[in-house]
């Protein structure tokens, strides 16, 4: 390792150390407005929706397949299926890749 | 005042741990396919060691990578690590009501493995209403795991390289996107949530060319928006 990389990995532990850390470093001298505490809730939902969504839907991050064929949105619909009528985390999600797995075994 | 009713700090530990299985399988083939490829971009071994045991943000170290192999300039790798990772702070206040209470000695620990992944499993059992007062070893549980998972395949690429089977094309990337989805539907109780997750979702879709996970952080933004001013129309 020479200098160079490691000035370039002190500097990046450093950039995201702090926005990782920003918020916690002030703990309890912080507190939201009841206005962003509300909009905070649906930081989540947001966020991993925003991830999610077009994995599912552009499975090589180029294209679109919303088509049977696709197994990323059969087992994505899976997952949701389950959770959605059992709310069960890891039951979903094993069913969901099970789903996944053997779709892509059987259409593959 | 005596907690024994309530989960042990390990037994928390543990679960956290154990939720983060699912993830721990989807980020393997990122962690073998960064090792491989810090090589050839021009970063050495112990330098793509480094970066996983101490930057610890998938995103941006694979940015990095191409980055290096691009000739970008030390400045120009700091200030896009700085715009990939802007979602932490997100993440950061969110869980913040949580961890506020806790000594520095927890919480500069627990910034430092947030990602994601463990923002993911972790709000989730922080919104259960039972009060036990160890959730912060659930989280430490998750961070432990996906931390030790993360290096353990960096180095595996770094070792095995090429060598190692095709991991990238066995789907373990599902595994995460199923985990998110079995944790946002069961949330999408009413019409705020709905439409913050459609508002999210188009955004997303609409700004994935975006660079810098640029369009991610927007339809974060959009969903959140969305969400909170429903909620306040609906609330009149």
């Amino acid at each position: 390792m020479n200098r160079h990389e490691i000035i370039l990995i002190a500097g990046m532990t450093a950039v995201t150390f702090l926005v990782r850390y920003a918020f916690f470093a002030l703990g309890e001298r912080l507190t939201f407005p009841p206005v962003v505490q509300r909009a905070l809730r649906y930081v989540p939902v947001a966020v991993l929706t925003a991830i999610v969504v077009p994995m599912v839907l552009l499975p090589d991050g180029a294209h679109w397949q919303l088509s049977w064929r696709n197994a990323w949105l059969v087992g994505a619909a899976a997952t949701g299926l389950i959770a959605w009528r059992w709310n069960h985390l890891l039951g979903s999600i094993g069913g969901g890749m099970a789903v996944f797995f053997l779709y892509r075994w059987i259409a593959g | 005042m005596s907690h024994d009713h309530f989960p042990h700090p390990w037994t928390e530990a543990w679960s956290g741990a154990r939720d983060s299985l699912p993830m721990l399988l989807g980020a393997a083939p990122f962690g073998v396919i960064f090792g491989t490829l810090a090589g050839p971009s021009g970063l050495s071994a112990a330098g793509a060691l480094a970066m996983s045991l101490c930057v610890f943000a998938g995103s941006s170290q694979f940015i990095a990578l191409t980055l290096l192999a691009g000739g970008s300039g030390l400045a120009v790798i700091l200030l896009t690590t700085f715009v990939v990772n802007l979602r932490h702070a997100l993440y950061s206040a969110t869980l913040l009501p949580h961890v506020a209470g806790l000594r520095q000695r927890w919480r500069v620990p627990l910034a430092f493995w947030l990602t994601d992944e463990t923002f993911a499993v972790v709000q989730l059992r922080y919104g259960e209403a039972d009060g036990s007062p160890h959730k912060h070893w659930y989280y430490l549980g998750s961070c432990l795991a996906m931390y030790g998972n993360w290096v353990m395949w960096t180095v595996a690429g770094i070792l095995l390289g090429h060598s190692l089977p095709r991991l990238e094309h066995l789907g373990l990337e599902f595994a995460m996107a199923a985990t998110f989805t079995g944790i946002v539907v069961p949330m999408l109780r009413n019409r705020p949530m709905l439409a913050a997750a459609l508002a999210a979702a188009a955004v997303a879709l609409a700004g994935r060319g975006l660079p810098y996970k640029l369009g991610l952080m927007l339809a974060a933004l959009a969903g959140v928006a969305v969400g909170t001013v429903l909620e306040s129309l609906e609330a009149k």
